[in-house]
């Protein structure tokens, strides 16, 4: 309702550009960010920013809603497709593009006390320069539809976002080391995309992913087309953080500043997993041999070890945002889960619990950060008695750690029902049972935190941590209460996920 | 065998130093040196990009006169329709054969997409150095463990502090 009003009032050169500006907009304010001073201005412009950017953004996706074809393909500077490169957005893009700017938007609101706290004032213009940056860069990921292009935006987000991580080491130096490795491990991943990429244009000739679609069914038995999807799922994997391959985001969450890891939680990681689905669903068709070996043989193992083995090491870590990033690895891992099933139902589980992911991570991510804002200290004990000296900042914490557990009536428990009905449609009861179980061990990491916060004294009464600031509480109360609302009417996200599931796998089993 | 060898030979030269790349950005505890692997890396996905351009019997991509309508006259920019109305008939009516030039293209968006790499990873280093003294990424796991302990102490003799 609020999409059609925003489209109806929308001017006519935004309706055709929409789809371009969601990602200029911020691309053309980072330089200019980082030509002015430091102190409030940035902040402003940030908001500015980001706001413009989510109306395209709804613009966009109200477009592709009313749209019969079901897309829209926006051509840059009026090449045509094949040759060109192209934006084409269906209802699977235009929810990530939602998702990523509504999030970016609520983290620049919320960003201003923590970023003031955290870094040098001189620094603000080239900070929020380098997130608008990466800003862009992920919504690229999330518009573009030719492969090489993604490739680029990729890297222009990670680029980004190595510095954003590293900007944490005013407050710990490990942020430093943490930003390193990632940068070795993205650019790893980023150059393994490439490479499968290369195989794939050796192949078909193209890199117009709607193109290279239509030629690949012929080529099939391809041995360079299989090592192509070899190397793009890995490369992809990395910067997803699928399994074995997340070892660097453990510690780029837990050491950069606050704001941005709330930033990364909620968006970095959906964008790659976006761009994943799309290779599995769209470039490739998961009619392929290989593809299904690969969701048998590697998405739902790698999917299920992730749940459990990363909650697991959630259960035993002492640092709340260590916790917290564990477990942003398990819940990837039921994404993952979800879209090996490679069904509609079970690739629209996959994606409502992507969007809800988002939801209560950055809900948890900025109570945290609202809690360390005043002692700058995260390990459990600086949250005992937190509850008593900075009630809402918790209150919306225990609402988003038991969305996350999957507590009925929380956003969290509609995704993991979906997901387990989309199992149990599929046979794979026992794949329910682990999804309960990981759930349990969920109830152990978010209750340690719960319990230390609400029921234990202050470790020292004289270094209570203080009510966060009202900047703050209003996009975590935001974030809180869509995950209270989504948990009730969930209508809307099941829809854009369903909408999602049918554009990934070309159904028209839902509508 | 030994044809087929011998005939993809730049093929098995980039896996080398594909894997020498990798290798060392692995295995190397100098945060340089892991720097240097990573670059080698990247530069071999130039390479195979460029043995992919390669046509056989193919020159390099810039149109030779005979091929050209204008001569060496500058050809009249026809924009995104001249390119794309009937491609097939022109290259019908090309003399030579040409290697394709999209890939190199591609690589040069990848060689600046190496050197932002490159650039962001020694500030990090010098960064690193400054606030560690040391570039070895052993001496800094084992500097974080020993400020971890350090921590863990101190917190503790805060708590009894605080009880006592």
């Amino acid at each position: 309702m609020i999409l059609e009003t925003v489209l109806s009032s929308a001017p006519d050169w935004l309706v055709a550009h929409a789809a371009a500006l969601v990602v200029v907009f911020p691309l053309v304010a980072a330089p200019v960010l980082v030509m002015l001073p430091g102190g409030r201005v940035p902040w402003a412009l940030t908001i500015l920013t980001t706001a413009l950017s989510l109306i395209a953004a709804m613009v966009v996706l109200a477009t592709v809603q009313s749209t019969p074809v079901g897309y829209i393909s926006y051509a840059f500077g009026n090449w045509p497709p094949p040759i060109g490169i192209e934006f084409r957005i269906d209802a699977m893009n235009a929810m990530i593009m939602l998702l990523v700017t509504f999030t970016a938007l609520l983290a620049s609101i919320f960003s201003w006390p923590t970023v003031k706290a955290e870094l040098a004032t001189e620094k603000l213009g080239m900070f929020y320069g380098c997130f608008l940056l990466c800003f862009s860069g992920l919504l690229g990921v999330a518009g573009t539809g030719d492969a090489f292009n993604l490739f680029v935006f990729l890297e222009i987000s990670s680029l980004a976002t190595y510095a954003l991580v590293a900007m944490g080491a005013r407050r710990d130096r490990r942020a430093l080391p943490a930003a390193f490795n990632y940068l070795i491990m993205g650019t790893l991943g980023a150059s393994f995309f490439v490479i499968g990429v290369g195989f794939l244009y050796g192949a078909t000739g193209t890199l117009n992913m709607a193109d290279m679609a239509e030629r690949l069914p012929a080529l099939t038995g391809n041995r360079a087309v299989q090592v192509g999807f070899a190397f793009i799922v890995v490369g992809l994997g990395l910067k997803a953080a699928m399994w074995p391959l997340h070892q660097w985001l453990p510690n780029a969450y837990s050491y950069s500043p606050s704001f941005v890891t709330m930033f990364l939680s909620a968006t970095a990681t959906k964008v790659a997993l976006y761009a994943l689905v799309r290779f599995l669903f769209t470039v490739f068709q998961p009619e392929y041999a290989f593809e299904q070996a690969s969701f048998v043989w590697i998405f739902a193992p790698l999917g299920i070890a992730a749940m459990l083995i990363c909650s697991f090491q959630a259960c035993f870590q002492t640092d709340v945002r260590r916790i917290l990033a564990y477990s942003s690895v398990a819940q990837v891992g039921y994404m993952i889960l979800g879209i090996s099933l490679a069904t509609a139902a079970g690739v629209a589980a996959g994606f409502l619990h992507l969007f809800n992911h988002a939801l209560m991570k950055g809900a948890l991510f900025m109570a945290v950060a609202g809690v360390c804002l005043t002692y700058k200290g995260t390990h459990i004990r600086d949250f005992a008695g937190a509850a008593r000296s900075a009630p809402l900042t918790m209150t919306a914490f225990a609402i988003a750690g038991l969305s996350l557990i999957g507590v009925p009536l929380t956003a969290g428990f509609i995704s993991k029902l979906q997901l387990g009905y989309a199992l149990f449609d599929s046979g794979w009861w026992w794949a329910v049972l682990l999804l309960v179980f990981s759930s349990f061990l969920a109830v152990f990491y978010i209750g340690r935190i719960l319990q230390a916060v609400f029921f234990m004294p202050p470790v020292d009464p004289r270094k209570l941590p203080k009510e966060s600031p009202i900047i703050l509480l209003i996009p975590l109360w935001v974030l809180a209460l869509a995950n209270l609302y989504f948990g009730v009417a969930a209508d809307f996200p099941i829809g854009l996920a369903r909408d999602a599931a049918v554009a990934a796998l070309g159904l028209e089993a839902f509508r | 065998m030994v044809e087929f060898i011998l005939e993809r030979a730049s093929y098995w030269a980039i896996i080398g130093l594909m894997m020498i790349g990798l290798f060392i950005s692995f295995s190397a505890e100098n945060l340089i040196k892991r720097l240097v692997g990573l670059s080698i890396f990247q530069t071999t996905v130039c390479l195979f990009y460029v043995a992919l351009a390669k046509v056989d019997g193919g020159t390099a991509p810039i149109l030779l006169p005979e091929d050209s309508p204008y001569g060496y006259a500058p050809p009249v920019m026809e924009g995104a329709d001249g390119l794309t109305d009937a491609p097939s008939e022109r290259f019908a009516e090309l003399v030579h054969v040409y290697s394709n030039p999209l890939p190199h293209v591609l690589m040069l968006t990848a060689i600046v997409v190496g050197v932002a790499t490159l650039s962001v990873g020694l500030a990090l280093i010098v960064r690193i150095r400054e606030a560690y003294g040391s570039i070895e990424a052993d001496e800094l796991r084992e500097m974080d463990i020993e400020a971890a302990e350090a921590q863990e102490a101190e917190a503790a003799r805060d708590l009894k502090e605080a009880s006592a």
